[in-house]
């Protein structure tokens, strides 16, 4: 359930939306004449994308209390089903539709 | 030649359509059932069309009003946009006035298909990657408004669901790794992030994180950038 007003849920849609269009418009607007792109720039949008992703996946997992109530006991197996689904089929949506279900079969028949 | 170039376009979004409108619906439903009203997830679709930036704003959305982390946020996760825009000025130029809506639209699934995609001979190439551009928007709001409605709908709960944002973002962390040369960038994600989040709570590590990422980045760059 959301706490928010709708003028604040504008507002961090408005944010989201400010952030995700910098990163798309940036190199064409700063770049876009025959301007050469510093190698620094160049880099960082090689070697981010990997550290972004994993700072995505631990976000995923903030919320998960080891010391209390399941602790953390469904996410661990819901991630190792995952993984081991993923490493032998290779299919995005089994992996994802799958660790999903396995999760909740957990949370609602198990834990 | 509008028509022509669709013809050219529609094939190479069909592999797009299918994950379009199974995560869509997904992301519909969870925002419906994270207790957001239908019109939040359909906007977002249209206006954000990042698909794992979005399932993260719904989780915001459910926590305190803060703009400055959601800013934030954005700008991370969205990082590797900024490859792809430097990876598309030279395909994206002499376009006209569509190159702006390309620019708006450039997702991971559009970049993959315009960036890799040799336009067939006669196809005139800006409407060929404004159609791909334009469909893999589409796949992604409808399946977004079938979640949104149809979680209205759904009046039983569903306990557990919320994991479906934590799998996507599990799925592509290992899509990623598969297909990444050096761990390092990965790990190093992985590693500042957690410490942030020891360190400074799940409230207010996100802001941290970046900047450890940004500055171990910055301070190893000799040694990653060769291994890239």
């Amino acid at each position: 359930m959301t706490s928010l007003t709708f003028w604040q849920i504008a507002v961090m849609i408005g944010a989201v939306t400010l952030g995700t269009m910098l990163t798309r418009f940036t190199p064409f607007l700063v770049f876009g004449g025959e301007k050469r792109v510093p190698k620094y720039v160049e880099y960082l949008g090689k070697a981010l994308p990997g550290a972004a992703l994993g700072l995505l996946v631990i976000y995923s997992f903030k919320d998960v209390n080891v010391l209390a109530g399941s602790h953390g006991l469904p996410e661990l197996i819901a991630l190792a089903a995952i993984i081991a689904l993923h490493l032998w089929k290779k299919n995005m949506l089994l992996s994802i539709a799958a660790g999903t279900a396995v999760y909740m079969l957990l949370v609602n028949f198990i834990f | 030649m509008k028509l022509k170039a669709f013809k050219a376009a529609f094939p190479k979004t069909i592999p797009i359509m299918t994950g379009f409108l199974f995560l869509g619906a997904a992301y519909g439903i969870y925002a419906r059932t994270s207790g957001l009203p239908a019109a939040v997830p359909i906007i977002m679709a249209a206006v954000v069309f990042a698909g794992s930036m979005e399932f993260v704003a719904v989780d915001m959305l459910c926590g305190g009003f803060d703009p400055v982390g959601a800013l934030v946020m954005a700008l991370m996760v969205n990082a590797r946009h900024l490859f792809y825009g430097l990876s598309m000025l030279t395909k994206y130029k002499g376009v006209g006035a569509k190159k702006w809506y390309l620019i708006f639209g450039l997702c991971d699934e559009s970049f993959s298909i315009n960036c890799t995609a040799d336009v067939p001979e006669g196809v005139d190439k800006g409407w060929f990657y404004f159609w791909v551009t334009i469909l893999n928007q589409c796949y992604w709001v409808t399946g977004a408004s079938v979640g949104a409605l149809a979680g209205s709908f759904i009046k039983i709960e569903l306990p557990g669901l919320e994991f479906v944002m934590t799998a996507l973002l599990v799925v592509i962390f290992l899509d990623n790794w598969l297909k990444e040369k050096s761990h390092s960038s990965s790990l190093i994600g992985l590693a500042a992030a957690f410490c942030c989040l020891l360190f400074f709570g799940s409230e207010s590590f996100i802001i941290p994180s970046m900047a450890v990422i940004i500055l171990i980045l910055t301070l190893f760059r000799k040694r990653i950038e060769v291994r890239l």
